[in-house]
């Protein structure tokens, strides 16, 4: 039997083609969407493998560091590293901030559209916390002002980039190290970070001074080194974000999670809870915006596909009566329409996947294209087109067979 | 109104007389009110009673013949003929090569690939003449099959309609009023008052 589908597709094939196209087009844009999502739980995931880490121990009642803020002093570590079980534990602080390339002589500000918005990571080189992977140059080996960035920052080796107050050298670069946000991260040493965090700019180090000076509660007469003191404490700030923690192999990463929150008075989390943390809640927001942009799309495809196979098929109605008026049967007819719907929804995949595959590099963001996401679209797309194919086939029954004979 | 195979018989009358509704009914694609239809010693209706499976009637034995040749755009000349068949349920070949014995007969053998799009008006009912004698039918309507023709054009078909019928052993009904071939027909009818009438031939006294 002869593919009335196929035999009518070959025939207007610029038409099929192009309308393919079209749809391919918009079918592009919902498999990018799907990988906009996918890239983010990839990013998600690559944070939590990148730190190496079993457990992150964060301030109490939080779910920091990159969920929520976190605060705890850089001396808990050691009690951390006291705890059985515990193998390795390193302080690390996190910070989403501008940071600028500046002139190669360190003279002042590039232009302002050097900007790129990065997280800031303070470790302690040689622990967790540090760049597992460079692609080129070398880690942090001096105590100041050296820096390793992500390739996504758009730094090279050699950049000088200014954090805060002070200039830092990029001797390294890493790929794959990037925020929950995709914002790509630029590692420098712990002191240096926990200084651009938390220690403030010299004119608000004096006021603070002159404001402490004037309080009489803090400036008591006759007692001697107290102003003194509070005001050196008040121009250091020792806390960090995080207590990255490894386990030894064999132990339970909850089981050393329970002795902290309870003794410490802290929180910890392992690497799923974690994961649950990331996903589930930093994008889920993000998640169901993508959610709801897939299911705009997937109906404007349905809509497209039902309006132009509707109107192919009222091009016909003379052909339709004539085939049953020779004793076609409506469910050939039918299958000629419903193939032709999913002849478009094949080429339209085709064209999306194609797009999708080619543009997904350019997006800023990662964007993960996964097979399994690409099924899951074809068979979505064959659904949706067998759904709009409805309507015409609906119109092409109703067509009376008697309409191919005198007026 | 009786035709015997390989008979030719017109059917005219004036607009809105009821020649295409009485094709509709011969073609079992509408239900007469009342009355009885014979095909071949077989009832098709008998006074609101009708044989169940009329798309398999329609298609097994009864051709068509529009008056526009309305072939299929997307199919080639063979397939356009060779499409009855092969819904009879014949294989693809044996459909295809009654499709070239048909088109040789009808001489637009030579156009077997072209798209209909390429014909002009006459090879192309010529070709929709040939669909209608794919599956070797009793009987053939035509509804009003020179209508887009001229003379000479009009004249070659309805020649080609009187030799099809002897040679294949079919009945066809031709419904016009194209003034030129109706003299050409041996026996006329004419509806009028909702009535046919025997215009020429054996029933014409009446």
């Amino acid at each position: 039997m002869i593919s009335l589908a196929g035999r009518d597709i070959l025939h207007s094939w610029g038409k099929f083609v192009l309308t393919g196209f079209g749809l391919g087009l918009l079918i592009g844009v919902t498999l990018t969407m799907a990988g906009v999502y996918r890239g983010m739980v990839d990013d998600a995931r690559a944070l939590l493998n990148n730190s190496s880490a079993d457990l992150w121990v964060v301030q109490q009642d939080t779910q920091g560091p990159y969920a929520e803020s976190s605060s705890l002093r850089d001396d808990v570590v050691r009690s951390v590293l006291g705890i059985p079980g515990v193998e390795r534990a390193s302080n690390v602080t996190y910070l989403t901030m501008q940071v600028r390339r500046t002139n190669l002589d360190g003279a002042g500000p590039a232009a302002a559209g050097d900007d790129v918005r990065a997280m800031v990571v303070g470790f302690e080189p040689g622990q967790l916390g540090e760049p597992g992977y460079l692609l080129a140059g070398r880690q942090i080996t001096r105590s100041h002002y050296e820096a390793v960035a992500d390739v996504r920052a758009g730094f090279v080796l050699g950049d000088r980039i200014r954090i805060r107050r002070h200039d830092y050298t990029v001797v390294g670069l890493t790929r794959r190290m990037v925020s929950s946000g995709g914002d790509p991260m630029v590692f420098i040493p712990l002191k240096d970070a926990q200084e651009a965090q938390f220690l403030k700019d010299n004119e608000a180090i004096v006021n603070e001074r002159a404001r402490t000076a004037a309080n009489p509660s803090l400036n008591r007469p006759g007692v001697p080194g107290l102003l003194e003191a509070i005001q050196a404490s008040q121009a250091n700030n020792r806390n960090v974000n995080a207590i990255l923690v490894q386990v030894q192999p064999g132990i339970d990463a909850e089981a050393v999670a329970e002795p902290v929150r309870r003794w410490k008075h802290l929180e910890a989390f392992t690497r799923d809870q974690m994961e649950e943390i990331l996903i589930s809640k930093l994008i889920a927001t993000s998640a169901r915006q993508i959610a709801m942009f897939l299911v705009i799309l997937a109906i404007v495809s349905a809509a497209i596909v039902a309006f132009i196979i509707y109107t192919m098929t009222l091009g016909k109605i003379r052909e339709i009566a004539v085939l049953k008026l020779i004793g076609t049967r409506n469910s050939t007819i039918a299958g000629m329409i419903l193939q032709q719907a999913l002849g478009l929804g094949i080429i339209g995949f085709i064209v999306g996947k194609v797009s999708a595959t080619f543009w997904a590099p350019v997006f800023p963001k990662y964007v993960l294209l996964e097979s399994g996401d690409a099924v899951r679209g074809l068979a979505a797309v064959m659904v949706i087109c067998a759904l709009a194919s409805t309507l015409a086939i609906r119109v092409a029954l109703k067509v009376d067979p008697a309409a191919a004979i005198g007026g | 109104m009786i035709v015997a195979p390989g008979e030719v018989v017109g059917l005219i009358g004036p607009s809105g007389s009821g020649k295409s509704t009485l094709l509709k009914c011969l073609g079992a694609v509408i239900e007469p009110s009342g009355g009885k239809m014979v095909l071949g010693g077989n009832t098709i209706y008998d006074n609101g009673w009708k044989i169940p499976d009329l798309r398999a009637l329609r298609r097994d034995s009864i051709g068509f013949v529009f008056q526009a040749p309305y072939l299929i755009p997307f199919l080639d000349v063979t397939d356009n003929v060779a499409l009855l068949p092969m819904l009879a349920g014949r294989s693809n070949a044996e459909a295809r090569a009654r499709a070239h014995e048909l088109l040789d007969a009808l001489d637009v053998g030579h156009r077997a690939q072209a798209q209909p799009s390429e014909l002009s008006g006459g090879e192309q009912q010529r070709v929709s003449i040939a669909r209608a004698l794919a599956n070797r039918p009793p009987v053939i309507l035509a509804d009003e099959p020179t209508a887009p023709l001229d003379s000479e054009r009009a004249l070659a078909v309805v020649r080609i309609l009187n030799q099809l019928a002897v040679q294949q052993h079919t009945a066809i009904i031709v419904v016009t009023h194209d003034e030129k071939i109706i003299p050409t027909f041996k026996r006329l009818y004419l509806i009028r008052d909702g009535c046919t009438h025997e215009e020429r031939g054996e029933g014409a006294s009446l």
